[in-house]
């Protein structure tokens, strides 16, 4: 390790959100300055010349499996990915075992990303008991809890009573809560195991429509403009969606989403392999939802990319595709899909980056500390990119105690080099520290 | 011929007729009084069926025993398999005893795929039916039986009903085959329409709109929902089973209402061309896709093709596993001529 806790760091010719190269020097966890030519004797210097200094990353979106599936992953191997991938504050999903439903485990998963020092972890809460959409958890007793948690979710499953829903969406306003829909109308995906579509006829795997997502988001957008509510997305994967998320923001509702890298980037045709390493939910779609997807997240309809880091043990994808866990990981391949797909086709530049992957979804977990500028007085959350690194991944070298990517063998672009959270380094030339 | 029969449409025409003839040498075998091959002599076949279905094992199992081969039956209900133990792991076990081909029957499309590409076994896959994707077998025996029925006269036409004959070298171009009934849920609907549709025929499928998956509209065939209007240009009908409970799932209000408007009666049949044939995979719904009076009519291939399917099975373990000598042929009269 080369940056120790009680030195101070001189990140030398960074393009800050890929802008001039300036110096950054970071002094007990807060930016000292930021500007041509810095000098700090006693610092530790970082060279990073042609490399792209983000704020560090935020993911709205993550489940750590702590407590219960500590075989897939724990809050320690899991901030680990997520320091390796450049994020400082991750989201810790409610479907745990026990469910993160109750003040105490929303605490215990907090305390355990303390513990862990790579990256904060702010428990999300369930909406529901036991994620059973019937009867609402004690929302306030998790918000006044030391995990202060502000995003509930029954991620997994789809809070579909309209009722619960707007129940819940009406009662977090009290503390500046939102709730996350994982929008699938449940009685539409009986049984559905992929995109229903050219590719679901022809396997014979039961058929997830784009229908199924789209009426619920519609349904939710129009529960929260009458509530007067916040509601955010989840995962948002059809071109319809888009478009419905589209509409409510013209309205000037109060709407945000979210995508994932995969669906950034993959395609039901995949399924054709049968490999369940593509089986996820939502389930991968089409080309023309892709690119979509893609327009969205570029002109702000989609606010930001969130990983749905979703580690399985091997056994469970090991297998035929209907016995199969559906989830991929993410965490530390999120960065180079979205230079892959946004980037380097000119949708995104590197500050429409650094506001998809940090100050928007804080902003939107409403994360004080995190997602913050890069400038003089800041919280020193700061992740350094190489954009000119190709790689092909190997999940072998995963921190994340889970293996099951969709993109091993294929080469991606860019590496995180340095991860500093509050000034600490987690990543030292693209080794966690 | 490839390692393994996973997909119909993994068949190309001279595959699909290799089989087909294969089969018609396999079929002669079956008249002869000793109805026994040595040509698997040695070698060991699997049945491993986690589904169910004893028409289709039971024809596996002749069919491998008549090539002589040994055979094993590996059923999951009362196995390890009820216990837990994973795809994986049993075919790992059936790798370990020496399996030579692994015919393969799942409740889950795409396990055969899984179980050949995974690099679990080592030996050749057969589909014998999986999920809702396909069932190339049963494909290949009714392309077998409309093959017989419809160009099995001298000149490659149709023959009379009741007397198939011997098209050997013919595929099925230009003849119009129908499908009637569930073909959301049907790997036999599946199958049949990428092998026939290799083999030349023009396909229609017919069905009420809730039982044609989103997405048929991209398969190389016409889709109807009318019977009545496709019945005349067809030269053979193939009624699939409709299961009673898909009614509990509002794919079709009642099974009278589904009868009166897909389901196939003399009335419907006098309609077809005079040389046309009824086709059932079985097991049949009796007053529900078709009645009795069709059922039992000599228009209708039922029985012939359960025998059928013994001959194509034997052809397909055959081509997978024996090799390049003729199946039936100069070791046979050897062996007769020996006793």
């Amino acid at each position: 390790m080369t940056v120790s806790d009680d030195r101070n760091t001189l990140i030398r010719g960074a393009r800050v959100l890929g802008a001039e190269a300036q110096d950054v020097l970071i002094e007990g966890g807060t930016i000292a300055a930021v500007g041509p030519g810095l000098s700090a004797p006693d610092a530790v210097v970082v060279e990073a010349d042609g490399q792209i200094l983000l704020p560090g990353l935020v993911d709205l979106h993550t489940h750590l499996r702590e407590p219960g599936r500590e075989d897939s992953e724990t809050v320690l191997t899991g901030t680990r990915a997520a320091a390796a991938g450049g994020f400082t504050a991750v989201h810790a999903m409610a479907n745990t075992f026990p469910v993160a439903d109750t003040a105490g485990v929303v605490e215990q998963v907090w305390r355990l990303g303390r513990e862990s020092g790579y990256c904060d972890v702010q428990p999300v809460g369930a909406v529901t008991v036991g994620l059973e959409g019937r009867k609402l958890a004690e929302l306030g007793a998790m918000h006044d809890s030391a995990a202060g948690v502000r995003i509930f979710s029954d991620d997994g499953k789809c809070v579909d009573d309209a009722v619960i829903m707007r129940r819940a969406l009406e009662y977090v306003k009290a503390f500046d809560g939102v709730i996350a829909q994982h929008a699938q109308e449940p009685r539409l995906t009986e049984g559905a195991q992929m995109n229903e579509g050219v590719v679901s006829a022809e396997l014979g795997l039961g058929g997830w429509p784009a229908v199924a997502e789209e009426s619920v988001i519609a349904r939710d957008v129009l529960l929260a403009a009458h509530v007067g509510s916040r509601v955010h997305i989840c995962h948002v994967s059809t071109a319809g969606s888009v478009e419905i998320v589209r509409w409510a923001k013209s309205k000037g509702w109060n709407v945000t989403a979210e995508v994932t890298p995969h669906h950034l980037l993959l395609t039901d045709e995949l399924v054709r392999s049968y490999d369940p390493v593509y089986k996820v939910n939502p389930p991968l779609r089409t080309e023309a939802d892709v690119t979509a997807l893609r327009e969205g997240l570029a002109d702000g309809t989609i606010d930001c990319v969130a990983t749905d880091h979703a580690p399985h043990p091997h056994e469970d994808k090991d297998c035929e595709w209907g016995a199969a866990a559906m989830g991929m990981v993410g965490l530390e391949t999120a960065l180079s899909v979205v230079q892959h797909t946004m980037v380097e086709t000119g949708l995104l530049d590197w500050a429409q980056v650094a506001d998809r992957m940090s100050f928007r979804p804080a902003a939107i977990g409403r994360l004080g500390h995190q997602g913050r500028p890069v400038s003089t007085g800041e919280p020193a959350n700061l992740t350094l990119v190489d954009p000119a690194y190709r790689g092909v991944v190997n999940p072998v070298g995963f921190a994340s105690r889970s293996r099951n990517t969709p993109y091993e063998g294929r080469e991606l672009p860019g590496r995180v080099t340095h991860t500093f959270l509050r000034g600490r380094a987690t990543v030292v030339d693209g080794k966690l520290a | 011929m490839k390692r393994h029969l996973i997909s119909a449409a993994d068949l190309t025409r001279d595959d699909a007729v290799l089989i087909l003839d294969t089969a018609e040498e396999m079929a002669r075998v079956a008249d002869r009084p000793i109805k026994k091959l040595p040509t698997l002599r040695g070698r060991t076949v699997v049945n491993l069926f986690f589904e169910d279905s004893t028409r289709t094992r039971i024809s596996f199992e002749a069919a491998a025993k008549r090539l002589s081969a040994d055979v094993i039956n590996f059923s999951a209900k009362g196995s390890s398999v009820s216990k837990g133990e994973s795809l994986k792991d049993t075919a790992l076990t059936l790798e370990a005893m020496g399996a030579d081909a692994v015919v393969i029957r799942h409740h889950d499309s795409g396990a055969p795929h899984r179980l050949a590409t995974s690099g679990w076994i080592g030996g050749s896959v057969v589909n014998a039916g999986d999920g809702t994707h396909e069932h190339p077998t049963q494909a290949l025996l009714d392309a077998f039986t409309m093959r017989r029925h419809l160009a099995g006269a001298p000149d490659g036409g149709p023959t009379r009903h009741g007397e198939p004959g011997d098209s050997s070298g013919r595929d099925l171009a230009g003849r119009r085959i129908t499908v009637v009934g569930d073909i959301l849920h049907s790997r036999v609907a599946r199958s049949n329409v990428h092998l026939l549709t290799t083999l030349g025929a023009e396909v229609t499928l017919v069905a009420p709109p809730t039982l044609v998956p989103v997405g048929a509209g991209n398969w190389p065939c016409e889709i109807s929902y009318d019977l009545d209007a496709v019945l005349p240009k067809s030269d053979a009908v193939m009624m699939l089973r409709v299961q009673r409970e898909r009614m509990n799932a509002a794919f079709f209000p009642t099974e009278r209402e589904y009868a009166r408007r897909y389901g196939l009666d003399a009335d419907r049949m006098a309609r077809m061309p005079g040389h046309a044939i009824v086709m059932h995979p079985g097991p049949m719904n009796r007053g529900m896709e078709i009645t009795a009076e069709v059922a039992d009519s000599e228009r209708c291939t039922a029985v012939e093709q359960v025998a059928n399917g013994v001959s194509i099975r034997m052809a397909v373990l055959y081509l997978l596993l024996g090799g390049n000598e003729p199946a039936v042929g100069a070791p046979i009269a050897r062996t007769e001529e020996s006793k």
